[in-house]
């Protein structure tokens, strides 16, 4: 009989951080102690701490240790397992991460990490193997499926997705209950549903650890959608640089199959429905739905216009149904407690939940899932454990290249669709990167613009074109050589592309310069006007120099110097040839006398 | 697939391999399982709840989990029964055998067994 289990996170941040040698480890100590029969190994999806990974919990304590090495796992064995002794050295510990808690925490959902959060999408991963449909069986999976095909009729499951009040957590925000009834009600010999996986926003992970963590969940609610609006036939588009989701969807797609969840008379209800997975090679417009199901279909992936919308003209030119994976992820358990459950959480016009993939100057960097309506300011510095170094807040982008930035005066914002777009920022797929005062706003735009310069698929010209000018702009502007007229200039393409552009990708390109611009203008116009770059980013505006009085004379920054560019005698204060510099900023890290600066 | 009641059927197979997971039970059953413990026998009585616990159907409201030493070592092996809004029971001299009656008389009956506690020693 087993009486402990040993989880551990089999996600794609774990398993580069050595998770499967972990996994390994486990097995023959438990083995080597005799304990293979009281103690079972479990390899499950992202727990959301990537930044403390290898992950591992032991059950039924729920004891959470974080960066296990493969050494540490006999010590685990031995001690906790064999003898119930937690091995403290390894309990992740808020304190030591900045965050205080009172003294004794070891199990995971005590931790300020997990405490604000709500985990409807995210239920399953960490908890379960991926792996077994029976363990995804067992949590209730499949049952809202049942209850679909056997209970209700596919209107009333539309109209109980309407009234959850989801919408798509892809970016866009629309209705998921409207979507889908768009697709029922246009008669067609075939329809479609098509699950977008092509999550390509830096910085967004959390489509990836849903196919990890509960692939079955994703499957389930396919069929779902397809009985709602009459589609026997689906699609995930998922990109072939998610190895681990691909292999685990799968794996569970064959499993559905064996158990006849998937395929001929599903429950005895007359209902069919298969699954298939198209692997995207990773071009960022691919994520917007035309493009997507071009791509399916087996043409190079471009946008096409809309109208015709996609439930009436969409893959193969059938009526078709797309949601996002956290959309999808969100409806088994809408349909198995009511729409109220949903309804319940959030905002007036955002419900439920939304998954965040937290990044940048952020202590725990990892995936949160947070009831619509939490604060930025709970997310960073509750849930994220705030910003390290000692460092001061400046700005988060949300919604990736498409978005904008928010900066600390609205970190009491409420996160809502509506609030995030009224603040000249998005929801987007719920990137989340969190920048503190050594980020250039300037250098950030020019970051998120270099992206869509390179994923501008070349179709229409205002995104083709416009963006590359916009690029040279902001290049111009941190160079040193922009006026203000170039400022005005930008202001205007932006517009431009904004309203011109033929898709999603285009008309969002600008969003991230016209959202610092409104926010920092003033680094902007120091940028033109004063050629200084004020957090000491951009190089070209940028010197280094010695502070006479400061310097001792040791030449540790001569010595460190790459370029030869800093010459002194010992004991005299050395000087820094700005002709040879190339502002690497080594010599700043090296001076124990805080005697060189940025300019 | 064809009915609801494979579905139950499986769900129902599976049940106890997951309910470890969910963490907050009503009832604690701890184990104390140093070197103290172990030498005394305390494996076998902690293999012995886990058991019981389960043929008893009572694996959703009862965790069975282990402790370092308790601290009184002639008295091993000790088991303590914790339970919200009841006083702690420190079962003494635990047996398998013990152990089947605690979670039948205690665990599934409510009363204690107070020949095997330690004010009874």
């Amino acid at each position: 009989m087993v009486r402990a289990q040993v989880l551990i996170c089999g996600g794609t941040g774990c398993t580069s951080s050595g998770s499967q040698k972990i996994i390994t480890e486990f097995e023959a100590q438990i083995e080597k102690n005799a304990l293979t029969d009281e103690v079972k190994v479990v390899r499950t999806g992202c727990f959301g701490l990537c930044a403390l990974g290898p992950v591992v919990i032991v059950y039924p304590d729920g004891t959470f240790y974080s960066r296990v090495e493969a050494e540490d796992v006999k010590e685990i064995v031995e001690e906790h397992l064999l003898k119930g002794r937690i091995v403290e050295r390894l309990v992740y510990n808020e304190v030591a991460e900045g965050v205080e808690v009172e003294h004794g925490n070891v199990s995971l959902n005590d931790t300020t990490f997990y405490a604000k959060q709500k985990r409807v999408a995210l239920r399953n991963c960490g908890v379960i193997n991926p792996e077994s449909i029976d363990e995804y069986i067992a949590m209730d999976g499949y049952a809202a499926l049942g209850k679909a095909l056997t209970e209700m009729t596919p209107d009333e499951v539309i109209q109980v997705v309407k009234d959850s009040g989801l919408r798509g957590r892809g970016g866009g925000g629309f209705p998921t209950g409207l979507k889908w009834s768009f697709t029922a009600k246009n008669q067609a010999d075939q329809k479609y549903v098509v699950c977008n996986a092509d999550e390509g926003d830096p910085g967004a992970f959390m489509d990836r650890s849903v196919l990890e963590g509960d692939p079955h969940a994703i499957i389930e609610a396919m069929a779902i959608c397809g009985y709602a609006t009459g589609a026997t036939e689906g699609y995930v588009y998922v990109r072939a640089e998610y190895p681990i989701a691909v292999a685990r969807l799968q794996k569970a797609i064959d499993d559905a199959r064996a158990y006849g969840l998937l395929g001929k008379d599903i429950f005895g209800s007359g209902f069919d429905f298969d699954l298939f997975i198209r692997l995207g090679a990773g071009a960022f417009v691919c994520g917007e739905e035309t493009a997507l199901m071009t791509s399916i279909e087996g043409n190079r992936g471009e946008p096409r216009p809309r109208p015709p919308y996609p439930a009436v003209k969409g893959l193969f030119g059938k009526p078709t149904t797309e949601n996002n994976v956290e959309t999808f992820a969100n409806i088994p358990q809408i349909l198995l407690h009511g729409a109220d459950f949903f309804n319940s959480m959030g905002t007036e016009k955002s419900r439920g939940t939304k998954v965040f993939a937290l990044g940048g100057n952020i202590h725990n960097t990892g995936l949160v899932e947070i009831p619509m309506g939490t604060t930025l300011r709970e997310i960073i510095e509750d849930i994220g454990g705030g910003i390290p170094n000692g460092r001061k807040f400046k700005a988060a982008q949300t919604g990736g290249p498409s978005g904008g930035c928010l900066p600390a005066s609205m970190l009491d914002i409420e996160i809502d669709y509506d609030n995030l777009v009224a603040q000249g920022a998005m929801m987007g797929s719920g990137g989340l990167i969190v920048m503190d005062d050594s980020n250039c706003m300037v250098d950030i735009a020019k970051f998120f613009l270099e992206f869509t310069v390179d994923e501008s698929c070349g179709k229409c010209t205002p995104c083709r074109i416009g963006t590359k000018r916009l690029y040279e702009i902001l290049e111009k502007i941190t160079n040193g050589q922009g006026t203000l007229e170039d400022l005005d200039e930008m202001e205007a393409l932006c517009n431009y592309i904004k309203e011109n552009s033929l898709c999603g990708l285009g008309q969002t390109a600008p969003n991230p310069v016209l959202s610092t611009y409104a926010r920092f203008k003033d680094e902007y116009v120091a940028h033109v006007v004063d050629k200084k770059c004020p957090a000491g980013v951009c190089k070209k505006l940028l010197s280094i120099v010695i502070v006479e009085d400061k310097c001792k004379g040791c030449t540790a920054c001569s010595r460190v110097c790459p370029v030869g560019a800093i010459s002194g005698s010992v004991k005299n204060p050395h000087v820094i040839d700005q002709s040879k510099c190339i502002k690497c900023g080594a010599c700043i890290e090296k001076c124990k006398f805080n005697a060189i600066i940025k300019e | 697939m064809k009915s609801l009641a494979e579905l139950a059927a499986i769900k129902e197979k599976m049940q106890n391999k997951v309910v470890l997971r969910e963490g907050s039970s009503d009832i604690r059953v701890v184990v104390g399982m140093a070197t103290c413990g172990i030498a005394a026998g305390a494996r076998p009585v902690l293999n012995a709840f886990v058991e019981e616990v389960n043929n008893a159907g009572l694996a959703d409201k009862v965790t069975v989990t282990q402790t370092g030493c308790i601290g009184i070592c002639q008295f091993e092996p000790v088991v303590e029964i914790y339970e919200a809004g009841k006083d702690k029971v420190t079962y003494v001299k635990m047996s398998p055998e013990k152990a089947k009656e605690v979670v039948e008389k205690h665990l599934k009956g409510g009363s204690v067994i107070a020949d095997y506690t330690i004010s009874n020693i």
